[in-house]
């Protein structure tokens, strides 16, 4: 589930706010945007592609909050991983046009 | 005269809604069928609002997940194939005639998608490669394609109900803006329910806006529902996860916590074997039959498949991790609202069904895994829908404008007294649809266990107050949803007593020969069961070895 926010690199844009498709987030005024459902996330990941200052991060557990914070060394490695790994982003290429998908569906029983 | 399904609707006021819409089409739900349908409706001229109840981009199974595409080349012998391919596996009972326009129709719009910018790979011929779709790529570009289509879109604005005129034709639709707390009417001369299946909230990849909240709201105006026994698809993933995306276990070995191959368990076949240890105790898995080339490309096809693991530090290669089945219910199953016709038109005048949200038996009969053929079926019955609501809805516009009624009941104009809470009504459902041993293989006696609770549940929340506010009114009528969607399916499991596609029963174990029909449902207060009979034609396979 959606575990950070990292308040030293959002930039108050509420991207995530409108994207988020189970509606996790509030917007607050000048400040970063509150979880406030956490509950409802469903661990798509989608609120890290669009940030686009990489400023959140999802653990993995689906199913209950993870107990990590933005300082973790895994966190500080990994945070923006996904948006990088699909080359969204500035400066980036999508890598949509590197999907590999037909050789496996080509090999798979 | 007044249709006896629109007798004691709340009408609707002209005052009604903080936001109000008037268009030729609304459709509801923003995934690969609602935008295809939004797309397709604009092109021919109508005025279209889409209404997603999350993000128009991000909502649905498709955008954080993707999928394979059932896209075959126009050769006739290729077609023949892929038509025949899945056929035994879902019952004998997909339409060929369906099945061939779905391949065209996928055909022509992926080429698309193509020309719309999707950067499709190419293989080392330099040819395209089209049967595979990154899913937050693709459904970036139907958001912008919708908007360019000319079509509005409204976000985080679930549909509560649908709005009849009085001879019971659908109108429209109300909703509330889940973020701003507006109220919104549309009123509309079609409306396409592309709202999705229905997951039943088990946090599967992206399932958990898929509450079959649409086909609550079509029920309500009497719309049919076809297959729903084919409903208890189970996604396999890593057991912390939400990631049930399944195609690379087939290159997996399953096991136990003593390191003991389960021997027989795999991703297809061997699926029924994992849900049958997992009752008793965890199953281990790790892809340790890919080759360093199978693993470079796994990287490249599925990004998101690796992120639960390099975040919780495991190499799922050459590590054993803990995994499970999340049920996905109908979204990978064939279950869904019954269409009549060629446009996807449900039996109700003016409502339209597409994508998960209707039946994909006439593609891929009682089996799906998901992907390929429900994503071929999601925008070929979008575009379809699209086109069919478009001229209905720009005639129905044309004719005299009548007075409004109020289609939704549970949660928002029941007239009792009684609170009731949406969450616990939510974990009364799943303690009936989540366990492998009701839902996975279904028995009678078991489904008639459930079903004393559930109808007792549904009667109770019928008899209950509406919902005490709008935030908590969405999260009613998803729990009514869940509800109303966990009794058609057992309803119409009870009633197909043999094993046929997904639906299996433990004291019919085999498939019946005399029951190569489909399975009709409906009705909310009392449901339902027709059998229809259909001239079904087997598809030619091609002779043994010129198979492409």
């Amino acid at each position: 589930m959606i575990e950070i926010v990292s308040a030293t690199r959002c930039t108050g844009c509420n991207i995530c706010v409108h994207a988020c498709p189970t509606n996790v987030f509030e917007a607050v005024p000048a400040a970063p945007p509150r979880v406030a459902r956490q509950d409802d996330c469903q661990t798509c990941f989608m609120c890290e592609l669009y940030c686009p200052e990489d400023a959140l991060y999802v653990a993995p557990i689906a199913d209950e909050a993870a107990r990590i914070s933005e300082q973790d060394a895994s966190v500080q490695a990994l945070i923006g991983s996904y948006r990088r790994d699909v080359g969204w982003g500035r400066q980036r290429q999508s890598t949509a046009a590197a999907d590999s998908s037909f050789e496996l569906l080509l090999r798979a029983r | 005269m007044t249709d006896a399904r629109v007798f004691g609707k709340v009408p609707l006021s002209g005052t009604d809604g903080s936001r109000r819409y008037d268009v030729d089409v609304l459709v509801l739900g923003g995934g690969p069928a609602g935008t295809w349908a939004a797309i397709s409706a604009a092109a021919r001229g109508a005025s279209v609002l889409l209404a997603d109840k999350g993000y128009c981009g991000t909502s649905g199974a498709t955008a954080p997940s993707g999928t394979g595409i059932w896209y075959v080349e126009p050769d006739r012998q290729a077609r023949e194939d892929a038509k025949a391919s899945r056929y035994a596996l879902g019952g004998h009972l997909a339409e060929p005639a369906w099945m061939d326009r779905v391949l065209e129709q996928t055909w022509v719009n992926l080429h698309h998608l193509a020309e719309w910018g999707y950067p499709f790979p190419v293989d080392q011929d330099g040819k395209p490669q089209r049967n595979s779709l990154q899913g937050p790529e693709y459904m970036r570009l139907m958001r912008k394609r919708v908007k360019e289509a000319g079509a509005q879109i409204i976000d985080h604005s679930p549909a509560l109900e649908l709005l009849v005129n009085d001879d019971g034709a659908v109108c429209g639709a109300t909703g509330v803006n889940r973020q701003s707390g507006d109220t919104w009417v549309a009123r509309a001369g079609a409306v396409v329910i592309a709202t999705g299946g229905c997951a039943f909230l088990s946090r599967a990849l992206g399932c958990n806006v898929l509450t079959g909240d649409g086909l609550l709201m079509a029920a309500e105006v009497g719309a049919e529902l076809s297959g729903m026994e084919f409903s208890n698809a189970y996604g396999l993933g890593p057991a912390f996860s939400s990631v049930t995306k399944s195609l690379f276990y087939n290159w997996a070995t399953f096991y136990r916590a003593d390191g003991s191959e389960i021997e027989g368990a795999g991703s297809a076949k061997g699926r029924g074997l994992i849900a049958d240890t997992l009752r008793t105790e965890p199953v281990y898995a790790q892809l340790d039959r890919a080759d360093a080339q199978l693993q470079a490309w796994m990287r490249g096809a599925q990004p998101n498949f690796f992120l639960p693991f390099d975040r919780q530090g495991i190499d799922p290669f050459t590590q054993r991790f803990p995994v499970t089945l999340r049920l996905e219910g109908t979204v990978r199953g064939t279950g869904g609202l019954n269409v009549v016709d060629g446009h996807c038109a449900t039996n109700v005048p003016g409502l339209y069904a597409a994508g998960d949200a209707a039946t994909r038996e006439l593609i891929c009969g009682g089996f799906t895994g998901g992907g390929s053929h429900n994503a071929a079926w999601a925008l070929s019955s979008g575009f379809w829908a699209g086109a069919g609501a478009a001229e209905f809805g720009r005639q129905a516009k044309a004719s005299i404008r009548r007075g409004a009624l109020r289609a939704g009941e549970v949660g928002l104009h029941t007239r009792g007294q009684q609170r009731w809470d949406a969450n616990e009504v939510v974990r009364a459902v799943q303690a009936e649809v989540f366990p492998y041993e009701r839902n996975w293989t279904r028995q009678a006696d078991l489904l008639e266990d459930s079903l004393t609770r559930l109808d007792a549940l549904w009667t109770r929340i019928r008899s209950s107050a509406p919902a005490a506010d709008l935030q908590q009114a969405v999260r009613a009528r998803e729990a009514a949803a869940l509800l109303a969607t966990s009794r058609w399916m057992y309803r119409s499991a009870l009633a197909r007593t043999e094993t046929r596609g997904m639906h299996r029963r433990k004291e019919h174990a085999v498939l019946d020969t005399s029951q190569r029909h489909r399975l009709v449902s409906g009705g909310l207060d009392e449901v339902w069961l027709r059998r229809e009979d259909k001239a079904y034609r087997t598809p030619q396979a091609a002779p043994e070895g010129v198979s492409a």
